[in-house]
C-alpha cells in the first residue's frame, strides 16, 4: 500500500475541523488555546506535505513551517499571560466570566 | 554573507534604531533618566518621521525580492509615522499617570515593535515575510490592549483580541498552505500570480476566502469584525486610537498589494464578488450599529468599521489611481480619527467620562475641544470644505473610472451609506452644541502635548483637502509601486 498525499491531507483536514469545532464549543480558555494549536498545526502539516509531495526539490514549505511554529509558540505565550491576568482578576478561566462588554 | 542588503531596509533600520535607544534608555537609565523617556521618545520618533519623509527610497528589491522598498511603500510608511507621532503626543499625559508611569518604557517599546511589523507587512513581496510582519504587528498589540492592569475591561478586551487574532492567523496560514499547493513551490507574490492564471478550482476559492478572512480580521471587515467594539472599548484610549488608524492603514496597504499582485490574475474570476459582498456588508453594518452606541469608544469602533469599508473600495479598482486614493484616504482618516480620539482622551483623563450623554453642552465649558471635535466629525462624515470630503470624492472617482456597472452600483451603495453616517456623526455635534441642559464636563485646560496633537490634526483636516499637492504626491508615489 502506497502512502499517497491523501493519507496526510485527511488527518490535516480532520485536525482543522476539530480545532474549529473546539474553538466554537469549548468553555475553558486553555481548551480554546489547545483548539487553536490544532488549527495552526493543521496548516503546518499541509505545508510540509505539499512541499514533500509536490515540490520535492525546494524547501520553501518546510522553512515556512519552521517560522510558523515559532510564531505559534509566541502567540500561545502571550495568550497564556493574558489568561493568567484574567485568572487573577476573576478567579477562574471560564469564558463565561469575561462577558461584561457586549452589543 | 552579504550584509549590504540590509542597507535597502532604511526605514526599518531607523525604527529599530529608535527602538534600541528607547529600550536601552529604559533599562539602563536611572530613575531620573527615565523621567525624560517620554520627551526622548517623542523627539526621536519625530526625527525618524522627518527622516523617512525626506530620504529618497532606494527603489530596489532586497533578499531575492522578498523585501521591496519603493516610493509607494515609503510614502505609506511615512503616513503611518505621522499617525504614530500624533498618538505619542496625545498619549503623553496618560503615560505619565500614576498607574502607567512605571511601565511607560514597555508601552513605547511595544508600539515601536508593532510599527516595525507593519513596515515589514507593507514592504513584503513574499508570504513568509508578510506573515512574520503580520504577527509581529498583532501580537505586541495584544499586550498593549492589556496595558491597564488594574482595569478588568482591559483584560477582557485583550483576551478577546488575542483569541480572535490567533484564530484568524491560523485560518490565514491554512489558506496560504492551499495557495502553496498551486504556486509551483514558491511563495513569492509574482510567482503565485503566474502560477494561478486560469486556475478555477474549489480549493483556490477556499484558499482566497481564508486569506480574505485572515487579513479582514486585521481590518475588521464585517463578518470578522465582532472583536472590534469590545477591544476598542476595553483598551486604554491611546491604544484604541493606535489600533483604529495605524494597524488598519498598514493592513489595507498590504491587502491591496497581495490581492492586486499575488491574486491579481484571479480578480474577475474569483475574488471580485467576494469583495463586493464584504465591502457592502462592512459599510452598512458598521453604520447601522454605530447609530445605537452611547459609549464614545464603541461608537468610534463601529465608525472605523464602516470607514474600513470605504478604504477597501480602493482595492476594487486594481489601479495606481485607486492605491493613491486609498493612501490619501488613510492619511485623512488618520488625522480626523486621531482628532476625535485626542478629544476623547483629554476628557477621559480629566473626568473619566466616556458616554455621549456627558458631551451635552460641552461648548459652554470647553469651546476649543468642541470646535476640534466638530471639525473632525464633519471630516469623517465628508462635509465639503474639510479633508474627509475630498478623500471620499477621490476614492469614489477612482472606483468609477473603470466604467463597470457593478462598480457603479457599489459606489451608489457607499454613497447612500455616507448619508446614514452623516446622521450619527452629527449626533455627537448635536450633543455638543444643541442639546439643552447644563454642561456635564467642567471647564479644564488640556495638557500641552495633547493640544499640539489636536492642532496638528485640525490643521490636517482643514489643509489636506485644499492643498492638492498632497493628493498628487500620493498618486505619484502609488504609480511607482514595484510589482516585480
Amino acid at each position: 500500500m502506497d502512502l499517497t498525499m491523501l493519507w496526510y491531507l485527511v488527518p490535516s483536514v480532520v485536525m482543522f475541523a476539530a480545532g474549529v469545532y473546539g474553538f466554537c464549543t469549548r468553555k475553558n480558555m486553555i481548551a480554546l488555546l489547545i483548539s487553536l494549536e490544532l488549527v495552526l498545526n493543521a496548516a503546518d502539516l499541509n505545508f510540509v506535505v505539499f512541499n514533500r509531495f509536490l515540490f520535492p526539490d525546494s524547501m520553501e514549505g518546510m522553512v515556512f513551517t519552521l517560522f510558523a511554529i515559532a510564531i505559534a509558540a509566541a502567540e500561545t505565550a502571550i495568550a497564556i499571560a493574558i489568561i493568567i491576568n484574567i485568572y487573577r482578576e476573576v478567579g477562574n478561566t471560564d469564558i463565561n466570566s469575561v462577558k461584561q462588554m457586549k452589543f | 554573507m552579504d550584509y549590504s542588503q540590509f542597507g535597502a531596509m532604511l526605514p526599518e533600520l531607523i525604527i529599530l534604531g529608535v527602538f534600541f535607544v528607547v529600550l536601552l534608555w529604559d533599562v539602563f537609565g536611572g530613575e531620573s533618566a527615565r523621567k525624560a523617556l517620554t520627551p526622548l521618545t517623542t523627539i526621536l520618533f519625530g526625527l525618524a518621521t522627518v527622516a523617512i519623509w525626506i530620504l529618497p527610497s532606494s527603489n530596489i528589491a532586497a533578499f531575492g525580492g522578498m523585501y521591496v522598498d519603493d516610493m509607494a511603500c515609503k510614502t505609506m510608511k511615512a503616513i503611518l509615522n505621522v499617525g504614530v507621532f500624533i498618538v505619542l503626543l496625545q498619549s503623553a499625559k496618560w503615560v505619565e499617570s500614576d498607574q502607567v508611569a512605571i511601565r511607560k518604557g514597555e508601552f513605547y517599546e511595544l508600539m515601536l515593535v508593532t510599527l516595525f511589523g507593519m513596515y515589514l507587512m507593507i514592504s513584503a513581496r513574499h508570504f513568509l515575510l508578510f506573515v512574520i510582519g503580520l504577527e509581529s504587528a498583532s501580537l505586541p498589540l495584544a499586550a498593549m490592549v492589556a496595558f491597564n492592569k488594574r482595569h478588568y475591561e482591559s483584560h477582557e478586551a485583550a483576551f478577546k483580541y488575542i483569541i480572535t487574532a490567533v484564530f484568524s492567523s491560523a485560518v490565514l496560514l491554512m489558506g496560504l498552505s492551499f495557495v502553496y499547493a498551486f504556486s509551483g513551490g514558491s511563495l513569492y507574490f509574482n510567482d503565485i500570480a503566474a502560477a494561478v492564471i486560469g486556475e478555477e478550482s474549489g480549493l483556490l476559492v477556499c484558499a482566497l476566502a481564508f486569506v480574505i478572512a485572515g487579513i479582514g480580521f486585521k481590518l475588521s471587515l464585517v463578518p470578522f469584525h465582532l472583536w472590534t467594539a469590545d477591544v476598542y472599548q476595553g483598551a486604554p484610549t491611546a491604544v484604541t486610537s493606535y489600533l483604529s488608524v495605524i494597524s488598519k492603514g498598514s493592513a489595507a496597504f498590504a491587502f491591496f498589494v497581495i490581492f492586486v499582485q499575488a491574486f491579481g490574475t484571479l480578480y474577475s474570476a474569483l475574488w471580485e464578488w467576494m469583495m463586493y459582498a464584504v465591502i457592502i456588508a462592512t459599510i452598512t453594518v458598521g453604520n447601522l450599529f454605530a447609530i445605537r452606541q452611547k459609549n464614545m469608544k464603541r461608537f468610534m469602533a463601529f465608525s472605523s468599521i464602516s470607514q474600513a469599508g470605504y478604504i477597501m473600495l480602493g482595492v476594487m479598482t486594481e489601479s495606481a489611481l485607486g492605491l493613491g486614493s486609498m493612501m490619501y484616504y488613510i492619511f485623512v482618516y488618520i488625522v480626523s480619527n486621531l482628532a476625535v480620539f485626542s478629544v476623547i482622551s483629554a476628557i477621559e483623563n480629566k473626568t473619566g467620562k466616556l458616554s455621549m450623554d456627558d458631551y451635552d453642552g460641552l461648548h459652554k465649558t470647553n469651546p476649543w475641544l468642541s470646535f476640534a471635535m466638530t471639525l473632525a466629525m464633519f471630516s469623517l462624515a465628508g462635509i465639503p470644505p474639510f479633508a474627509g470630503f475630498f478623500s471620499k470624492f477621490l476614492i469614489f472617482t477612482s472606483v468609477t473610472a473603470s466604467n463597470s456597472m457593478a462598480l457603479y452600483m457599489l459606489v451608489l451603495i457607499a454613497l447612500i451609506n455616507t448619508i446614514i453616517s452623516l446622521y450619527y456623526y452629527l449626533l455627537v455635534v448635536k450633543a455638543i452644541w444643541i442639546n439643552p441642559g447644563e454642561a456635564k464636563v467642567e471647564s479644564f485646560k488640556s495638557d500641552g502635548s495633547q493640544r499640539v496633537a489636536l492642532w496638528i490634526c485640525v490643521a490636517g483636516i482643514i489643509l489636506f483637502g485644499l492643498v492638492s499637492s498632497i493628493y498628487q504626491y500620493c498618486i505619484d508615489s502609488a504609480t511607482n509601486l514595484i510589482m516585480l
